[in-house]
C-alpha cells in the first residue's frame, strides 16, 4: 500500500523532509516506524525515542500500536504545544 | 455552529470580542480569552507550525465536544500560525451561553484541549538560538479535569 508520511516540528528538521511517499506492507504504526528507521541515519535518530513522538492516521490522533491498513496519510510529530 | 479560524495574519482582539458579542446579543453571557506571546527570557520571536487540515478538524471537534457538554449559543476559536513577536495575540476563544457557568466552563475546556490536542508546535528564537517548546506535563494532566 502507498502512503504519504508527513513530519512536523523537530521531526521534520531531524529527518530533513516535510513529507515522503512510501510503499509499505506494515500493519501497524510501530511496524511502519521500524521501516522508517531503516531508511537513513537521520530517520533512525529522529525515531530513537518513541515516547517523544505522536502519530495521526488520516488526520486523527492514534496510538503507536494502531492498525494502518487503508491509511493514506500518516503524520509523525512531537507532543503538541498550541494555545 | 462554531467559528474556527486558523490564520497567519494578526487579529484585533478587541474587534473580535465586540463582533462576537454583537453576533450573540441574545445569549446573556459571553466569555473570551486571549493568549499573548510573552516576551520573557529575551524572547525575540516565535514561529508556530501547524498541520493544515488536521488543525481545523481538531478544533472543530473540540468545539463540538464543548457544545455537547454545555448549553452554548456559539463558540469561536481563532489561532495564528507563522511568525509572531512578543506582545502579539497568538489565539483567542470566545463562548456564548444563556448563563455564565456554561460559557466559562466551555471556554476553559476548549483551551485545555487545544493546548495538547490541536496540532500546533511553537519554536522560540532568542539571541542564544532557536528551540522547540517542550510540551508540559501539567497541560496533559489538565485534560483529566474533564
Amino acid at each position: 500500500m502507498r502512503v504519504t508520511i508527513l513530519y512536523f516540528a523537530w521531526l521534520r528538521e531531524r529527518i530533513g523532509l516535510a513529507q515522503e511517499q512510501l510503499e509499505t506492507d506494515a500493519a501497524t504504526v510501530t511496524e511502519l516506524v521500524g521501516e522508517l528507521r531503516a531508511r537513513s541515519d537521520r530517520h533512525a535518530l529522529a525515531f530513537s525515542d518513541l515516547a517523544a513522538i505522536r502519530v495521526a492516521i488520516d488526520q486523527d490522533l492514534a496510538d503507536l500500536d494502531a492498525p494502518i491498513t487503508g491509511a493514506r496519510e500518516i503524520a509523525f510529530f512531537p507532543p503538541m504545544t498550541g494555545g | 455552529m462554531a467559528d474556527i479560524r486558523v490564520q497567519s495574519e494578526p487579529f484585533d482582539y478587541g474587534q473580535e470580542c465586540a463582533a462576537f458579542a454583537q453576533a450573540h446579543v441574545d445569549n446573556g453571557a459571553i466569555v473570551t480569552f486571549c493568549g499573548i506571546v510573552r516576551g520573557e527570557d529575551g524572547l525575540q520571536a516565535m514561529e508556530i507550525e501547524h498541520y493544515p487540515g488536521m488543525t481545523e478538524r481538531a478544533l472543530h471537534r473540540i468545539a463540538a465536544e464543548a457544545a455537547a457538554r454545555w448549553s452554548l449559543g456559539g463558540a469561536l476559536i481563532l489561532h495564528r500560525h507563522g511568525h509572531l513577536t512578543p506582545e502579539e495575540p497568538i489565539m483567542m476563544v470566545a463562548t456564548a451561553a444563556r448563563h455564565r457557568a456554561d460559557a466559562f466552563a466551555a471556554a476553559d475546556f476548549m483551551m485545555d484541549y487545544l493546548k495538547s490536542r490541536a496540532p500546533f508546535w511553537k519554536k522560540e528564537r532568542r539571541a542564544s538560538g532557536e528551540s522547540w517548546v517542550a510540551a508540559r506535563e501539567v497541560d496533559e494532566q489538565a485534560l483529566s479535569r474533564w
